[in-house]
């Protein structure tokens, strides 16, 4: 009884305090950074200052204030203690970020429905710059060398019936920059297959447009050669209605890390993000995502799951999710899980969210990271069914909920594959 | 005729406050064809008893036996018992995310028979088996036991006692937690596997009212890690009538002292 009655009172008195110093009826006030002016159209305020953070508050203090620049320059030399690549180890990098990558950049290949367009530009195509703006030095320096650029069009209300792949295979290592832009026009829907393969050394920009009511699909898959490095920023602005699912599978290669970013810019739009990654010995896979609820009514869904075995098997994830001021009615969810296979295998997990308006609808961030659950394996033990079946059955199952979000069946067959293959690696 | 013996069987676990004794010598001999149920009160050590039998690694054997005609079932590692033909019937099954039922059934039979089943008789068996237990359809394509009640759980630990036909089925506590209807299901689900003669049960309820549907041979009475009084279906009757009480501690002192006098 006593309970209830205390329930009744919290529920029933919410005036009867003074507020907290700080806090609104809607929660903390926050620092001025973030400000009800800023709208967001690509990234935080240097978009037109092309500076430090748009100079307001303290740079590191908000997902907002990051430096955004096209310069090089503007980015200092980094030194691995910078927060963004604290856990990435720059000596791999193979001058990614200290080189001028003047190497042959991978070629790409494209294959699809005919009505979908594919262009070779250069670098002062209109469209370019059109979704993305370099948030790292890795990324700024691609964007100051490359050359020229692939377009690829899905127009106006058209609906592909078989997905787009373009291959991107690279044939040499030393250090290169690609750009490349997908444009998915109003109201059109199609899937993307972005087929990362062979060997480079590489930093690349993808720019993602989808336009208003547009339903896109990009699947980035990184099934590299076992000495190559990627850097890829791919980053996406998201119109009204309009509806992203971002699917990352990383595989192969020496060091790859993708930094996926969709930034919502009228209402109702939709992102879901999806990351596969399985780290073998020796491997840095790394995964830094940003969702920018910058309007009201978006929603947002985020899931990556990794497995790890082998000695210095490292997996590093980070999932910021900024909800401003004025995204009232946000629905928005992030969770990594991780799998430690063996001993000797690392996986860094860090959800950041910073929540800017009480008036949502929702807002979680969830991280795991351990080994296989011994009450799983007793369980399928128990059937009969031997420990390293067992274990292979669970991991499968674990990533299975990945790639079941692709809903291409021929790419489902051969990621289930590929999984297959690394599992029996170490027969795990 | 197979034979499941379990001989002066010492299990102890680790706790935080040292190695516990939980079972202080039991012996039980089970042949196929018969019922055995172990009943005693809550912490007696009845469960521990089904999990040592297969295999967890949670409990240590520090003396005493388990043979299954003669072969060492504690050298067995956890599958390799189940593929000897032991099988415990959770108190409380796991969730195992991201496998299907269809996929883990098909798995686990594979295992124990040590060839694929066919197929299309397969398929047909299984579904058959579902049907019997009422259990919906769909549940073939959800994951191991995700999101399935309690009861949903339990008769899925009973259709694959029928499934995998195994000599020896340990029920631990099958019963806890089932509405009537779902108590009648799940035993007619055992009857019918005990019914086709192959089969030795070990029965581990708290309560009487499953032993309405189950009509046990032996009736072993657990308190304190030892078997404290032994006897047919009557005796089940009258732990009915007075519980478990004037087994208390003293009590239960007494009375082994009582039949060892």
């Amino acid at each position: 009884m006593t309970e209830i009655t205390t329930e009744k009172a919290r529920i029933g008195a919410p005036s009867a305090q003074p507020f907290i110093n700080g806090f609104t009826e809607e929660g903390e006030s926050l620092s001025p950074i973030n400000s009800a002016t800023s709208k967001a159209p690509l990234a935080g305020e240097a978009v037109k200052s092309h500076s430090h953070g748009g100079g307001v508050g303290i740079p590191d203090s908000s997902r907002a204030g990051r430096l955004t620049s096209y310069n090089l320059a503007d980015f200092k030399p980094l030194t691995g203690l910078e927060e963004d690549w604290r856990f990435t180890p720059l000596k791999r990098l193979r001058g990614l970020h200290s080189e001028v990558l003047a190497g042959a950049a991978p070629t790409v290949t494209v294959s699809g429905p005919d009505r979908v367009t594919v262009e070779t530009v250069a670098r002062d195509d209109k469209r370019i710059g059109s979704a993305g703006i370099p948030e790292d030095r890795v990324s700024a320096n691609a964007w100051e060398n490359f050359s020229e650029a692939t377009v690829l069009t899905i127009p106006a209300e058209f609906e592909a019936d078989a997905e787009i792949t373009v291959v991107i295979e690279g044939t040499s290592t030393v250090a290169a920059a690609q750009h490349l832009v997908i444009v998915a026009e109003k109201f059109s829907k199609s899937v993307v297959v972005l087929d990362h393969q062979g060997s480079a050394v590489v930093s690349e920009n993808i720019e993602i447009v989808v336009e208003d009511g547009a339903d896109l699909t990009v699947v980035s898959l990184q099934e590299w050669n076992e000495d190559a490095v990627h850097a890829s920023s791919q980053q996406a602005k998201i119109g009204r209605d309009a509806k992203l699912k971002h699917v990352v599978v990383s595989l192969g290669g020496d060091l790859v890390r993708v930094t996926p970013s969709a930034r919502f810019t009228a209402p109702g739009g939709e992102a879901e993000m999806f990351g596969l990654y399985f780290a073998d010995a020796g491997q840095h896979l790394e995964q830094r995502l940003f969702v920018d609820h910058a309007v009201a009514n978006c929603t947002s869904n985020v899931l990556y799951k990794g497995a790890l075995q082998g000695r210095n098997a490292h997996a590093v994830w980070v999932g910021d999710v900024l909800i401003r001021k004025e995204a009232e009615g946000t629905d928005s969810y992030e969770a990594n899980r991780n799998l430690l296979l063996t001993d000797g295998a690392r996986a860094d997990s860090v959800p950041n969210l910073e929540i800017e308006t009480g008036l949502i609808k929702g807002a979680g961030h969830a991280s795991a990271t351990g080994r296989l659950d011994d009450e799983h394996l007793f369980y399928l033990q128990a059937r009969g069914i031997p420990e390293d079946v067992a274990r292979r059955l669970v991991v499968r199952g674990f990533l299975h909920e990945i790639i079941q979000q692709i809903k291409v069946p021929a790419l489902e067959e051969r990621l289930t594959e590929a999984v297959e293959r690394e599992l029996a690696v170490t027969n795990n | 005729m197979s034979t499941l013996e379990i001989k002066d069987l010492h299990v102890s676990i680790d706790t935080e406050q040292g190695t516990k004794e939980i079972l202080k010598g039991v012996s039980l001999t089970i042949k196929t064809g018969q019922t055995h149920a172990i009943m005693g009160p809550n912490g007696s050590g009845k469960s521990t008893l089904a999990s040592t039998i297969a295999g967890h690694p949670r409990y240590n054997v520090t003396s005493g036996t388990i043979t299954l005609d003669g072969e060492d079932v504690l050298a067995m590692s956890v599958d390799q018992r189940a593929r000897a033909g032991v099988f415990l019937a959770m108190q409380y099954p796991v969730e195992v995310p991201g496998v299907s039922m269809t996929n883990f059934l098909r798995t686990a039979k594979t295992a124990i028979d040590g060839e694929a089943p066919k197929l299309r008789t397969w398929t047909k068996e299984v579904k058959d088996a579902m049907g019997k237990l009422r259990i919906d359809a769909d549940f073939a394509q959800r994951n191991v036991n995700e999101g399935f009640s309690g009861g949903e759980k339990k008769r899925v630990e009973i259709l694959q006692l029928e499934l995998f036909k195994p000599k020896f089925a340990i029920l631990d506590e099958t019963d806890s937690g089932l509405d009537v209807d779902a108590l009648k299901v799940v035993s007619e689900g055992v009857n019918r596997a005990h019914a086709e003669g192959n089969m030795g049960t070990l029965l581990i309820t708290h309560y009487t009212r499953i032993l309405r549907y189950i009509k046990p041979d032996f009736v072993h009475v657990f308190v304190d890690g030892q078997v404290v009084e032994e006897g047919g279906p009557e005796l089940a009757d009258r732990l009915e009538e007075e519980g478990y009480d004037r087994y208390a501690t003293g009590a239960g002192a007494a009375t082994i002292a009582a039949a060892q006098a």
